[in-house]
């Protein structure tokens, strides 16, 4: 029986810690920018080289986006995603895939709104991994953090450059699954990640935590990728991944026949440059 | 071990994680966590500092034209034939509106942290401008964040700003209203942690907040208190204040919360009706949710997106109310109505033609609700509404809708 929730997450990496290798996350946003294209789209991201999906759940408000995410998961909302349609989302994508651990990345009220018992029950069964939630910071543990944990779903936290060395325990001691280091005092896809910053925040963070340490918010080419593979445990890219499926639309917002396939390309090259960059 | 004693004071909260039972909180991103627990310590410091609260004390007087009056008003009084109503005239302070007294409190805070770089959200532009207006005065930058629309429809308080030297940013994301403006304050603050202070304009946001901007403005409800028992010899028997975000309302009422006996009134804005789908009534017409870094009261749909308000005031244009209300709505001690639109500019008028007083068309609101109770109550009894901003900026909007009413001469 292949492994669920935050176990998936752990033999993942250490499958590529036994490949000598970092992972690469992708980041989508569900639904962005109609269900079935999304779902192409996630169902592909596997064989394109991505080694670990962040699925974004759209909320009207991302407070930590920078508009290209905020973008998409507007896009996504038109197109009338729900939580209840990201979980059966996930669990298609479940169906054809059993090792690829999967991550549900938003804001806190959809789920709030859902009912915090009833949505950890349901993101498990739908074959959910880990939770990244954005304004959930140590300080409101509570409400869904600790749930979560004890069932057995990963809850990931954001260390970032104003995450002091007093404030770093606090940050580390619920998270499981990995750590996602925020590469820039920022929004996603604002600034460039760089790469020797990252480095002594990587080191310093290891200082605290055997967990791995992923980096996201601020990669754009599979170069950066790369460079960033090199220095940690994983390298996360979404802006730019959305940004393509912005790119690919037609006059009215609409997926063309390039949508999937040039997401995917994009994905791809990403991909060669971290499996480049062995360590 | 003992079991907890209930509270005995309604004016302890928050509790130390800025929580008023279910309600407030901190739900920001991590990159925010640090500045916020900076703005606490900072704070915590500030409030025992004398030297703080004489600095506070001193721009009261001196600048902002504290105490503001508390006026009889003998012909509205004498119109609706009922209770004594009273006027909290913040609409004559500086900048013509209660904003002025939070902002003043956080400019200082910001100076005393050593922070000359202000950020704020605005809707109607008030709170913009007094932030604006206070960054002039001790020399600060100021960047104020607007909604693109709100920009179009308030370009006085726009001019306002920028004569004063603040850059204004219009913000075009999400719905392009206060809601998204404070999105965008968010992330500006994110990306200029180190350098900038966030002056937030009401009783919502991460703790500390909400209780740092209701410990500035009750300063209200304290020269009420003084002011009436000089006038009356006794406490009123009713308060009554609009509500947006709900800061006037809770520097109002928050010196009040223990007085039992005063009955508070909080009156939302119920736009084109409570059943309509188009209002900003979060406590009537939401339920509680996340967002802004509290849990509160908000208006959102089945799957907790949020949605849209609407109200005919820019001013209390908001999905959302601060914790405390919702704290204090769900105790019962405080009571929640709404006032329409419509109610709202009969208000506005027939306070313009019996008083000779232009309110802003938030008090407005509250103005409409004392008029359906006030002339039931007793001659002997005492009503307070607070009259907490000034007209001026709404004859662009007001002015063609009163002449389609037939409310002009």
């Amino acid at each position: 029986m292949p492994k669920a929730g935050v176990a998936r997450i752990d033999a993942r990496f250490q499958a590529l810690r036994a490949e000598g290798r970092a992972a690469l996350g992708i980041f989508i946003s569900a639904g962005d920018p109609d269900v079935d294209t999304s779902l192409a789209i996630l169902k592909g991201l596997p064989a394109a080289g991505a080694d670990m999906i962040e699925f974004g759940m759209p909320f009207t408000d991302p407070m930590a986006d920078g508009p290209a995410v905020q973008e998409s998961s507007q896009r996504a909302l038109k197109a009338g995603m729900t939580l209840a349609g990201v979980l059966e989302m996930v669990r298609a994508f479940r169906a054809g895939d059993q090792h690829t651990p999967l991550i549900l990345m938003g804001y806190y009220n959809p789920i709030y709104s859902y009912g915090v018992d009833r949505f950890v029950d349901d993101a498990l069964a739908s074959g959910v991994d880990g939770l990244i939630v954005v304004d959930l910071p140590p300080e409101e543990d509570r409400e869904l953090c600790l749930p979560a944990l004890s069932k057995g779903l990963g809850f990931i936290r954001l260390a970032t450059p104003t995450t002091d060395d007093v404030r770093l325990p606090a940050v580390l001691k619920n998270t499981a699954g990995f750590v996602y280091y925020v590469s820039i005092t920022g929004i996603t896809g604002t600034a460039e990640v760089p790469t020797d910053m990252v480095t002594r925040a990587v080191e310093r963070l290891k200082r605290h935590t055997d967990l791995p340490i992923c980096v996201g918010f601020g990669i754009t080419t599979p170069d950066q990728a790369a460079g960033v593979a090199r220095c940690s445990d994983g390298a996360i890219v979404g802006t730019a991944v959305v940004k393509t499926i912005k790119a690919s639309l037609d006059a009215h917002g609409r997926a063309t026949d390039a949508t999937v396939s040039d997401t995917l390309g994009f994905v791809r090259a990403l991909a060669d440059g971290v499996r480049g960059a062995r360590r | 071990m003992a079991a907890t004693a209930q509270p005995n004071s309604l004016r302890a909260g928050p509790d130390s994680d800025g929580h008023f039972g279910i309600f407030g909180g901190r739900y920001v991103a991590e990159t925010l966590m640090p500045l916020i627990l900076s703005v606490e310590q900072a704070y915590e410091a500030a409030k025992a500092d004398p030297e703080f609260q004489r600095l506070i004390a001193y721009y009261h007087t001196h600048y902002i034209g504290r105490p503001s009056p508390l006026y009889f008003a003998e012909r509205l009084t004498a119109h609706y034939g009922g209770a004594k109503l009273y006027f909290k005239r913040d609409e004559l302070n500086h900048t013509g509106a209660h904003k002025i007294n939070n902002v003043m409190g956080q400019a200082l805070l910001a100076r005393r942290m050593g922070k000359n770089r202000i950020i704020a959200e605005t809707g109607a532009g008030q709170h913009g401008v007094a932030t604006a207006t206070a960054c002039a005065l001790f020399g600060m930058e100021c960047e104020v964040f607007m909604g693109a629309e709100d920009v179009e429809r308030q370009k006085p308080n726009v001019d306002r700003m920028r004569l004063l030297g603040a850059k204004v940013h219009p913000v075009t994301s999400g719905s392009g209203t206060l809601k998204d403006a404070m999105n965008e304050a968010l992330r500006y603050w994110v990306s200029k942690a180190e350098t900038h202070f966030y002056i937030i304009g009401t009783v919502a946001g991460p703790h500390p907040y909400p209780a740092m901007v209701r410990d500035f403005q009750a300063i209200i409800g304290h020269e009420v208190k003084q002011q009436m028992m000089a006038a009356e010899g006794r406490l009123p028997d009713t308060l009554v204040a609009c509500i947006g975000g709900g800061s006037n309302a809770m520097g109002l009422f928050h010196p009040f919360l223990d007085d039992t006996q005063v009955e508070l009134i909080g009156v939302e804005a119920a736009g084109l009706g409570l059943d309509s789908g188009k209002h900003a009534a979060s406590l009537n017409g939401g339920r509680p949710g996340v967002l802004h870094g509290n849990r509160t009261y908000l208006l959102q749909d089945d799957d907790g997106q949020i949605t849209e308000a609407h109200s005919i005031s820019a001013g209390l244009d908001y999905p959302g109310i601060g914790p405390e209300h919702s704290w204090l709505y769900e105790l019962g001690r405080v009571k929640y109505v709404g006032a329409t639109d419509e109610e709202a500019l009969r208000a506005f008028a027939l306070c313009t033609r019996q008083e000779g007083i232009i309110p802003a068309l938030e008090p407005a609101h509250a103005l409409a609700h004392v008029g359906t109770f006030i002339g039931d109550r007793p001659k002997d009894q005492i009503v307070v509404m607070n009259l907490c901003g000034r007209g001026d900026k709404d004859m662009g909007a007001v002015m063609p809708k009163l002449e389609a009413m037939g409310l002009l001469s």
